[in-house]
């Protein structure tokens, strides 16, 4: 393989990034922070492009006279060479971490410098680029990663990322549980994939992708059984990482951090690792089709659900927390139906149109002074235009109007799905309620926001700077343009590594019919927002009034996580405090302690009974020593112990 | 003879060895001692050893004793008192002694080669022991005699009448 | 009768008896309440070495056993000088002879 451009420069700059900021960043002047803090992912963005354009552009590399390589293998040199197991440290650059790169370099690039005027006046600023830049390190580090066990390392670093991110404001107690909570659940997660990555190194002896995908080809008989159990176990920690159920309850949580950081992480890059992983996988889950059912059933699932709780959120960070739930299970319904293609292409999608929203509702709690509650808002269309307009795009763009981005890659996960049996139709009914409620709740959010009249007076909105509102603009126009590459060429480009699209041909007047009814149900929900929140806003509290149960259940998020708290911590808070902390720690070891120093002192105290000072005692104790000594030298001691019957090996006694 | 000699003063050795633990009062196991001493003396001779005799007798019997009864005397030193020590002396100290005493005797008996001692041997000159001692040991000679120099000086040092306070000490002594 | 009294002397009976007077000296450091009477014990105990240094000088013939001896009187003459001067120095601080009494190391 031919490399043009190191690949450990990738993750290397924002680490970089993350020493210098996380150790000196107290001292350097703010300016020189800044700099550095968006070098970091700009520089990464060009190697990125500069190791990816041979991919991208074959004609280019035919041109210097190279063949054009299909992917970048780079190893570093052994990690585990133990027995059998043989790991190495090695990236791996092709179609599919190239297009996760972009998105994660390019994004994250933009939301670096939203950054700088958000947290322009926080006292932690070097500290936040820190840690944004640690992120990005170690999600580079799982994207490139060509084994499973480099992956976990990306996996487990950017939860920790997500933890020290979400409790950014330490001193305020939610964000600080609120980033435990996220880290706890993750974990649980991860004992999956933990016990995923042993399956699949007891049955294929590796636990390198590209040596997984050639066994499972090797050999038919590779379905069910083993495959399945791997596969489930690696979607379990999918569910932990993307948010799915029943792993999702750490996100909405997640929202008490800074809102750049809900833009990258919980939008459009860490929440994401799972979709990836499942499409990096992709070989072990098509020789599983009971896991990929699964995978299709908790996403459309998740996605429902998500969506239901969404409608009477009343945080404007949390709507759009549940909205992402609820994308993201798209995702995984794509990738359950075998359209890996389409779900990395709502991926990318859905990183312009979330980041682009999340970053949107950041502008606008700044422009009225930290205020996130929607019913406090109102009539700021005229007051915040830029913000306004780019927040539209992307409302617009998310609830699947053509030509935005969303449209293409939402329609391509439904189509697919359509195809896939019965369970598919099924499936295709849920996401095409889920896209009715989603345009419902989210032209709910843009009413609330920018229409009627402002519910609080008071408040003097001003507008955003423009290292604010710049990234809202070119997020913007990414979210209207970034579907027209279509799916036909996107799913060709990613077929090397994701395996080649699944689709009849000769259906394309299906796929007329089931654009129009899915944008036939964005229309429909929008209509169904404006008459709630626009024509007659008291018709919302009536609803809420006659179905009060329901309203209840919803906002009240199923109460899931009452329930876990129930069935999960309370048992588990109750076995850490009366067994492992009065059994275990204070009677078990602090008795063995205890008996420690009482042995101590019970020797001490015998010596010290011997230490009399009387001289007769200490004469005997002599005369004793020395009848010791010439017992010990004068009696043939082998030849005594032989005659009772034990042999001793003694040399020269 | 040799035989008569020496039963008849290695019976007073021991008599007088055995005198010694009876006796309450310090005097008369001083006195025992040097009933012991000259007994050896005359077993050195008998061995062969004549200038160690006279120096057994003028050194250890002469001097030393001397100094004992001395001692004692200038310390007035009464009867032994009962006193309410430790008993473990006897737990473990007559075991020692008995295990001490056996071991060496078993060694002793077990050994061969170990000749015989009679009038006919030959005497050890002075002149063959200072020959001996004036030319392969002249150091320790000439060492031993620092070393004597030194316990003059502390012995002076230690039995002078207070340790730099003279009237501290009488004091304290006068109150006890 | 002539013939038992002119017979010689094994060597190793004056080895048993410096063995005796050995324990004899050991048992008397351990019974004895005055501290005189222990150190005289003590100057036994030497003795009785002294007298198995000879019996082996006679045995092989080796004058530098009886230099040995020598030597030791030399060294037991200087240690009981020193030795008494310690135990009036002792009774100076203490007022008694009793080794019992002496259990404490500061005087």
């Amino acid at each position: 393989m031919n490399v043009i451009f190191p690949l450990w420069l990738i993750p290397l700059l924002p680490f970089a990034g993350f020493l210098i900021n996380g150790l000196l960043g107290k001292r350097l002047p703010k300016a020189l922070v800044t700099t550095v803090a968006l070098l970091a992912p700009l520089a990464a963005f060009a190697a990125v492009l500069n190791a990816g354009l041979p991919i991208v552009f074959p004609f280019s590399s035919a041109y210097l006279g190279h063949a054009a390589p299909t992917s970048y293998i780079e190893t570093f040199g052994t990690w585990l060479n133990i027995g059998t197991l043989h790991v190495d440290f090695s990236f791996v650059l092709d179609q599919l971490s190239l297009v996760m790169l972009l998105v994660i370099t390019g994004v994250g690039f933009l939301i670096h410098i939203y950054s700088v005027g958000y947290m322009a006046r926080d006292e932690g600023y070097a500290r936040f680029f820190s840690y944004l830049n640690l992120f990005l390190f170690f999600m580079t580090i799982l994207v490139l990663a060509g084994n499973a066990l480099l992956m976990f390392v990306g996996w487990e670093g950017v939860g920790l990322a997500s933890y020290l991110l979400i409790g950014f404001w330490f001193q305020k107690t939610t964000a600080a549980e609120a980033g435990k909570k996220a880290f706890i659940v993750n974990r649980i997660g991860d004992v999956g994939f933990l016990i995923g990555m042993f399956l699949l190194l007891a049955n294929f002896g590796t636990l390198t992708f590209s040596e997984i995908a050639t066994k499972l080809g090797q050999d038919p008989g590779w379905t069910g059984g083993v495959v399945t159990v791997a596969a489930l176990c690696l979607l379990l920690g999918a569910t932990g990482k993307s948010a799915q159920l029943p792993l999702y309850i750490w996100l909405p949580d997640a929202m008490e951090g800074p809102t750049p950081v809900s833009a990258l992480i919980h939008a459009a890059t860490m929440v994401t690792a799972g979709v990836y992983m499942i499409a990096r996988n992709h070989v072990l889950f098509d020789h599983s089709p009971f896991a990929l059912g699964t995978v299709a059933v908790i996403g459309a699932a998740t996605a429902l659900f998500a969506a239901t709780i969404g409608l009477v959120q009343n945080d404007i960070k949390r709507v759009l927390a549940y909205s992402t739930i609820s994308q993201l299970g798209y995702m995984f319904l794509g990738c359950g139906v075998a359209a890996y293609s389409a779900a990395i292409f709502h991926l990318m999608t859905h990183a312009f149109f979330k980041a682009l929203l999340f970053l949107a509702a950041g502008s606008v709690i700044h422009a009225i002074g930290d205020e996130q509650d929607l019913r406090k808002m109102g009539g700021l269309r005229k007051k915040i235009p830029v913000t306004f307009w780019t927040m539209t795009i992307g409302v617009f763009a998310i609830a699947g109007f053509p030509p935005l981005a969303a449209f293409f890659s939402k329609d391509a996960i439904l189509y697919a799905a359509f195809q896939q049996g019965s369970l598919g139709k099924a499936l295709w009914f849920v996401g095409l309620l889920t896209a009715l409620l989603t345009a419902f709740y989210m032209f709910r959010l843009w009413y609330l926001t920018f229409f009627g009249e402002s519910r609080s007076p008071e408040i003097h909105p001003h507008e955003s700077p423009w290292s604010m509102l710049g990234p809202l603009v070119i997020l913007a126009l990414l979210s209207v343009a970034g579907g027209w590459i279509g799916i036909e060429r996107f799913a060709a480009f990613l077929a090397p590594a994701t395996g080649p699209r699944a689709i009849d041909a000769g259906s394309g007047n299906l796929e007329l019919i089931l654009s129009i009814a899915a944008v036939a149900v964005a229309l429909l929900g929008w209509y169904i927002a404006h008459a709630f929140y626009s024509q007659k806003p008291e018709r919302p509290a009536e609803l809420a009034v006659a179905l009060p149960s329901g309203y209840k259940l919803l906002s009240n998020k199923y109460y899931v996580d009452e329930f876990y708290g129930a069935t999960v911590v309370k048992p588990l808070l109750a076995f850490s405090t009366y067994f492992l902390g009065w059994v275990v720690d204070k009677a078990i070891i602090g008795g063995l302690a205890w008996l420690l120093g009482g042995i101590s002192l019970f020797c001490g105290a015998l010596l010290q009974r011997w230490q009399s000072g009387n001289i007769r005692s200490y004469a005997a104790w002599l005369a004793a020593g020395a009848a010791a000594v010439l017992l010990f030298v004068a009696v043939p001691w082998s030849s005594v112990l032989a005659s009772i019957g034990i042999h001793l090996n003694w040399a020269g006694h | 003879m040799h035989l008569i000699l020496f039963l008849l003063f290695a019976g007073f050795c021991l008599a007088g060895a055995i005198n010694l633990l009876l006796q309450s009062h310090p005097i008369n196991s001083a006195l025992s001692l040097i009933v012991v001493m000259t007994s050896l003396a005359v077993l050195y001779l008998l061995l062969g050893a004549e200038f160690l005799a006279a120096a057994q007798v003028i050194v250890y019997a002469g001097a030393i004793m001397v100094l004992f009864t001395f001692v004692v005397m200038l310390l007035n030193a009464g009867r032994e008192e009962r006193t309410m020590g430790s008993r473990t002396y006897r737990a473990v100290g007559f075991p020692a002694v008995v295990v001490v005493l056996g071991v060496v005797a078993t060694v002793i008996l077990n050994a061969h080669g170990l000749g015989t001692a009679s009038l006919r041997d030959g005497i050890t000159t002075t002149e063959d022991l200072s020959r001996v001692l004036f030319t392969e040991l002249l150091l320790p000679f000439e060492v031993t005699s620092v070393l004597i120099l030194i316990a003059i000086l502390g012995a002076v040092a230690l039995a002078r009448h207070g340790h730099g306070d003279p009237d501290e000490d009488s004091e304290r002594t006068a109150a006890k | 009768m002539s013939s038992f009294f002119s017979q010689d002397v094994p060597l190793s009976w004056y080895l048993l008896l410096s063995a005796v007077l050995f324990a004899l000296g050991v048992l008397g450091f351990l019974i004895k309440r005055n501290l005189i009477t222990v150190f005289m014990s003590i100057e036994l105990m030497l003795n009785a070495v002294n007298l198995s240094f000879v019996t082996f000088a006679h045995q092989w013939h080796a004058v530098k056993g009886q230099i040995f001896v020598f030597f030791v009187m030399m060294v037991a003459a200087a240690e009981a000088a020193v030795g008494l001067a310690i135990i009036i120095a002792v009774f100076r601080a203490r007022a008694t002879l009793a080794v019992d009494r002496i259990d404490l190391m500061k005087l």
